[in-house]
């Protein structure tokens, strides 16, 4: 199997996973999937991270620099966010009076 | 080359990325599942640094650092209340880095290959779709975050050359694109940048700012391609993964949405450019309406037998949840059925009313969804409307010109008596008036949400 073909694999098989692991959630969650799934597409924090650690150039450089931080700030601040949100969804279970 | 065991520990990642999702997806496994995103998107970036063979990793850890930092500050500031532009915010920086970083890439291909034309097609193909989307992504997130945060109108802004505009950046990028295939350079890949930064503001100007919580989440699922496609430039599979993940997973998410609302997606996103279909006037009106003090409604709410809460973003806005649980518990005291009726898209996000009554330690089982509860709305005393419009609004029923036109809504005008607890006779986000209000049967208590709430509790409390 060529390269391509190898990529094109991952990327299809990668859609239906997507599609099929979210296909329940009930819309009380939709705000905090939303903001995981953002959390999620921070890794392009690895992109900027290699591309930043190979350049020679100096602008280059500092455009690097500015691409981690805002990739940093989407992946810490998403993963973040998300928890405050859903620690109040699990706060409220323990706080639950008996009926 | 990245290392065997680089690639395996990628591949772990990914796997957390998956299993952060399905965990995502049920309410019980939500925050873990958050937690093994988390955990999966540390190990990449830690592998990165073992794995590659990298300049610069001072300066880098820095910039880690201060990301981080910025980061968390925003994510613990943060009113609840906010959280859909913070959402936009978060998902447009990631969009940036996205660009920027296949700009690099672009960069450093073409000085490596020195003007000869000796990258593969679909490499260069990736390059342009990665800066393109990221970019679009970027400066419609800053749109969408402006509207909610009320920089700028919420309502849709049309100008009459705007299709052509569209169509022209939308021309232009594919044009960009075969260029750089033919000949790769870099001011080819600023000017993608740029028009993609137009067209991205063209794409988010014409929507409404109800609809704008739907377009975060297509927005979000453009940063999930645009990472996937980077994946594939820079041949690292755990981007791929995670951005198709969010790709696919966003765009189901945007379709859930917009059903929730009862559109389609191409409406949202291009219905006011046919016209006629965003009317509302977007002022006060001056039909005549009936309304009371707290002392009525709390005679009202004291004597009825099933009472039902229809929570509202001005509510939120408020702050007046709090005030509101004590409300429903006294009158839970004094023998009287309460629910809340939640509509999917109540607050600025589906979603969003949950998390802010959550806040409030509201009992998740008195929240009651919109199928749920839609039937019982002929055999209840009171409903109590408090800082919620559009989704109360029989318009959506009965006025086929309307922009909410289509979308389901509570039936609150079957209920035997109507309280809305209103600022203003304002309309609601969608800019259009609410018949309801004009109703016999419905009673206002202007006032600020906070402030009308404290003394209908009194008042109630003296019964």
């Amino acid at each position: 199997m060529s390269e391509p073909i190898v990529w094109l694999t991952i990327f299809i098989l990668s859609v239906f996973v997507g599609i099929e692991v979210i296909s329940k959630v009930s819309s009380t969650l939709h705000t905090p999937l939303m903001s995981g799934a953002n959390a999620i597409h921070g890794v392009i924090l690895l992109g900027a991270v290699i591309v930043t650690g190979l350049t020679t150039s100096t602008i280059a450089l500092v455009v690097g620099l500015i691409a981690i931080v805002l990739a940093t700030v989407n992946m810490v601040g998403g993963f973040v966010v998300t928890d405050r949100m859903l620690q109040m969804f699990t706060g409220r279970r323990r706080q639950e009076p008996p009926r | 080359m990245t290392p065997t065991w680089a690639q395996l520990a990628y591949l772990v990642a990914a796997v957390c990325f998956i299993l952060a999702l399905k965990g995502l997806s049920s309410p019980r496994t939500a925050r873990n599942g958050n937690l093994i995103g988390a955990v999966g998107a540390v190990l990449a970036c830690g592998t990165v640094f073992f794995a590659e063979d990298l300049r610069h990793v001072w300066a880098m850890l820095a910039a880690i650092a201060v990301g981080s930092v910025l980061g968390v500050i925003g994510a613990q500031r943060v009113q609840m209340t906010q959280m859909p532009q913070l959402v936009a915010l978060f998902n447009g920086v990631g969009g940036a880095a996205a660009a920027l970083v296949a700009l690099l890439e672009l960069d450093a291909v073409t000085a490596v290959a020195g003007g000869i034309s000796d990258i593969p097609a679909f490499d260069l193909v990736a390059i342009g779709f990665t800066i393109v989307v990221g970019a679009v992504s970027f400066s419609g997130s800053l749109i969408t975050f402006a509207k909610l945060q009320e920089l700028m109108t919420t309502r849709p802004i049309v100008f009459p050359g705007l299709p052509v505009a569209f169509g022209a950046s939308l021309v232009a990028v594919v044009g960009l694109c075969v260029l750089l295939v033919l000949e790769p350079a870099l001011w080819i890949g600023v000017v993608l940048a740029v028009v993609g930064l137009v067209l991205g503001v063209l794409l988010v100007l014409p929507v409404g700012g109800a609809d704008v919580p739907i377009v975060i989440s297509l927005l979000n699922a453009f940063t999930g391609l645009s990472v996937a496609a980077g994946g594939y430039v820079l041949g690292n599979t755990v981007l791929l993964v995670a951005g198709t993940l969010v790709g696919a997973s966003g765009t189901l998410l945007t379709k859930l949405m917009a059903a929730a609302m009862g559109r389609s997606l191409l409406n949202t996103l291009f219905g006011a450019l046919k016209g006629g279909s965003t009317l509302g006037a977007g002022e006060a009106s001056d039909r005549p309406v009936r309304s009371a003090g707290p002392d009525d409604v709390a005679i009202l709410l004291g004597y009825a037998q099933r009472v039902i809460i229809v929570p509202g973003y001005g509510l939120a806005v408020a702050q007046a949840q709090h005030t509101l649980n004590e409300l429903v518990e006294v009158l839970g005291a004094k023998g009287i059925a309460v629910d809340y009726a939640i509509h999917p898209v109540a607050g600025r996000m589906p979603g969003h009313m949950n998390v802010l009554l959550a806040e409030a330690q509201v009992p998740y089982e008195q929240l009651k969804e919109m199928d749920e509860i839609n039937g019982e709305f002929k055999q209840t005393d009171v409903v109590l409307v408090v800082g919620a419009n559009d989704v109360v609004n029989p318009a959506a029923k009965t006025t086929p010109g309307a922009p909410i036109y289509g979308m389901p809504i509570l039936n609150v005008d079957e209920a035997k008596q109507i309280v809305f607890m209103k600022r203003s006779m304002r309309p609601g986000f969608a800019g259009i008036d609410n018949e309801l209000l004009f109703d016999p049967k419905t009673t206002l208590l202007f006032g600020d949400a906070k402030d009308s709430m404290s003394k209908l509790l009194a008042a109630v409390k003296t019964l």
